[in-house]
């Protein structure tokens, strides 16, 4: 089956408050969505709910990963089934290196008796940093302790860059960043780009959009999707501001 | 072999070869008792009387009253001396057997050939094996079992053995005194570096029976040794008991490193006294690893006698069964000005298992200008588990630099959900962070040990989730 991410009439709550009021959006491989939309409008519950995040309740709705219903698994099981959340806030996980951490999870994407070599693994480790313009010390640093808020979004890239997942959600993975670390990130995720790989990246502002150039471009406000278009649709959005769609669609 | 996969609710090295005793002195303590164990060991006049002395001083000592639970312990119950093999085997070769089939299943020539020195493996109360590499020999390093040094090196032996713990010490190290068989004996000559770790190996196999080895260390001026001492037990439906003493002397400028991991099935009481002295401008570290055991108390202590002295004592528990105690920590005596030191100790509970850290820092009333610090970090893996940090400070000098840490903490919703995102099971991403906390301890470890440790974690950790 083709890769796709299909989110029908997707409510969820978060105790016991309903954030996401029906969303449905669908994903093919080979495409590029942007979530757009203010603080607070629902994109990281999407993120976080198609996840598996355990404190985000489904009460309605169906979403399919590639046909399978992801509703049904767990994160990890999501994982290995090729979903990838680039998240805004990693935790940390100290005594536990970049490296190790990484190749753990490729060897669990990839599962028992396929476990990458680890000739193989420091060859595609470097040459992803390089991609990346980190340092290799970076592969033997605790997980996330003690980096910048740039170091997360790299470390978050880099692992999509090393799990190769089927469908990768960013969320705000460009807030933080400047410029020059905005285009490296891009050009981690445009590196990705292909017919079996299809990405929803959240995004506040429009500046990432010049690097990623998205096929579709969805709204969110209120726990809904307002309006979607193309990439037109966030352009108008950087010259006029979400005010101007806010009294447009009454949200 | 019984089975071919391993339970996973059974203790891992619970395979145990049926007893074959030469000697036995039976069941219970009693002047008869030390005087067979002495008698069998052909020892001197004065080790007898030591023995005899100690076991005074052990029947008026009363049970200590703080620590772990230790109205089950019988000392009726336990045997006091087994002999497994009449002679020690230089060679590998005249190793009887079946104890050289338990050893393979340890690993420990494998082991060896890698890297160590010399492997003294203690099987019951008597080391059957023993080899030291013939470059050690040459540079003066005594290396052997306790026994074989009290006849072959009675001078040094008697200087100082029992000079860092003595008998009356405790209740336990009077035990230890009355009963001891076995453990090791390290004498390094002046500015002598051992380049490569010494390693024993100990093992307890016969039911209710007592391991009370005894080992001592002496580091002459200069000189550098690393010493390794690891344990695994079978399991057993009744209690028993291990009652070592650790002696230490590092000399001026010397250093010493004693590497600890145990991993004694969940029936042992293990009640060892470990303490070193450290002279001017010396270095002692104690690396000290504790799982399994039913109750472990172990604090290893540093006197630091002169200025210029270093202690560091860098300790993990792990108890993961109901009912298990870990009672563990460390205890630092700084006697003389310009000393310093670090605690570093690290616990793990799970599964309604117990650890206690319980520490002692001590600065005498001269010993101007000391440092010391603490740094005790407690993870929490459900809530029937449970932790305590117990720290004492006697600090009557105003002169010193005291750092105190303690944290408690779980593993974070936030984690896992992080860690399961890029593929890790619920049971692979709490052990990632288990390994993680204990990482600054795993890294101290000879790359073995390591493994070793990481594959005894695992094992602990297994149907903890879920």
């Amino acid at each position: 089956m083709a890769v796709t991410l299909q989110v029908e009439d997707l409510h969820v709550a978060v105790e016991g408050n309903e954030i996401l009021k029906g969303v449905s959006l669908e994903v093919r491989g080979g495409e590029l969505h942007a979530l757009m939309g203010p603080n607070g409008s629902g994109k990281t519950t999407l993120a976080f709910a198609l996840m598996g995040h355990p404190h985000y309740e489904i009460t309605q709705g169906r979403v399919l990963f590639n046909g399978e219903d992801l509703l049904e698994m767990g994160p990890d099981e999501r994982a290995r089934a090729g979903l990838f959340l680039s998240f805004q806030y990693p935790a940390e996980v100290s005594g536990v290196t970049v490296a190790n951490f990484i190749k753990q999870a490729m060897n669990a994407v990839r599962g028992p008796g396929n476990e990458i070599s680890l000739l193989d693994f420091q060859k595609k480790m470097l040459e992803k940093l390089e991609l990346l313009e980190m340092d290799e010390s970076f592969a033997g640093r605790y997980l996330n302790e003690g980096f910048s808020g740039g170091e997360k979004k790299r470390n978050e890239i880099l692992q999509l860059l090393m799990l190769e997942p089927k469908m990768a959600i960013l969320d705000e993975t460009d807030s933080g960043l400047d410029i020059d670390a905005l285009k490296v990130v891009a050009r981690g995720v445009n590196a990705l780009r292909g017919p079996e790989f299809g990405a929803l990246v959240i995004t506040h502002y429009q500046r990432i959009l010049h690097h990623l150039k998205p096929d579709v471009v969805h709204v969110m406000m209120n726990g809904r999707i307002v309006r979607s278009g193309g990439p037109e649709l966030a352009e108008e959005l950087e010259a006029k501001g979400y005010e101007w769609l806010r009294q447009e669609v009454g949200a | 072999m019984g089975k071919a996969v391993v339970d996973l609710g059974e203790y891992k090295y619970g395979f145990r070869d049926p007893e074959q005793y030469v000697y036995d002195t039976g069941k219970g303590l009693s002047r008869r008792v030390v005087e067979e164990i002495s008698s069998i060991k052909g020892e001197p006049q004065w080790m007898r009387d030591f023995r005899l002395k100690a076991l005074e001083i052990f029947e008026k000592k009363p049970m200590p009253t703080w620590g772990g639970d230790l109205s089950k312990l019988n000392f009726d119950e336990v045997r006091y001396f087994v002999r497994a093999s009449e002679r020690q085997g230089r060679s590998w070769d005249e190793v009887p057997e079946q104890i050289k089939r338990t050893f393979d299943r340890l690993g420990i020539p494998e082991a060896e050939q890698k890297f160590l020195a010399g492997v003294s493996a203690q099987y019951e109360s008597e080391v059957v094996y023993h080899n030291i590499r013939k470059d050690l020999e040459a540079q003066g390093v005594i290396f052997c079992d306790m026994d074989t040094a009290v006849r072959e090196y009675p001078d040094l032996v008697r200087e100082y053995f029992g000079t860092v713990v003595p008998p009356g010490d405790n209740k336990f190290a009077a035990l230890n005194s009355a009963v001891w068989s076995g453990g090791s004996f390290v004498y390094v000559p002046a500015g002598v570096k051992v380049e490569i770790p010494l390693q024993a190996y100990f093992r307890i196999n016969a039911q209710n029976m007592g391991q009370f080895e005894r080992t001592l260390i002496i580091a002459e001026p200069g000189s550098f040794v690393h010493y390794i001492e690891g344990c695994t037990a079978p399991i057993y439906s009744t209690d028993s008991l291990h009652a070592a003493v650790v002696e230490i002397i590092v000399k001026e400028g010397a250093r010493v490193r004693y590497t600890t991991i145990q991993n004694w099935s969940t029936n042992v009481y293990n009640l060892v006294t470990k303490r070193a002295v450290a002279y001017r401008d010396a270095t002692m570290e104690w690396v000290d690893g504790n799982l399994g055991s039913k109750l472990t108390m172990k604090y290893p202590s540093i006197y630091l006698m002169e200025p210029g002295a270093k202690g560091d004592v860098l300790s993990i528990a792990f108890a993961g069964h109901e009912g298990q105690h870990q009672d563990a920590g460390a205890k630092i005596y700084h006697m003389a000005p310009y000393t310093t030191s670090t605690i570093v100790n690290k616990s793990i509970c799970k599964n309604g298992g117990m650890t206690t850290y319980r520490g002692i820092v001590h600065v005498a009333p001269d010993a101007h200008h000391c440092k010391s610090n603490v740094k005790c970090d407690a993870l929490i893996l459900d809530n029937r588990s449970k932790t305590d940090t117990i720290p004492d400070m006697e600090i009557m000098n105003n002169t010193v630099a005291m750092e105190h840490e303690a944290s408690v903490s779980k593993v974070s919703e936030e984690q896992l959900f992080y860690l399961m995102s890029r593929g890790l099971s619920e049971q692979e991403a709490t052990l990632m962070v288990v390994m993680g906390f204990m990482e600054p301890f795993a890294k101290e470890l000879p790359m073995e040990y390591a493994v070793e440790l990481n594959r005894l974690i695992e094992l602990e950790m297994e149907g903890s989730v879920g």
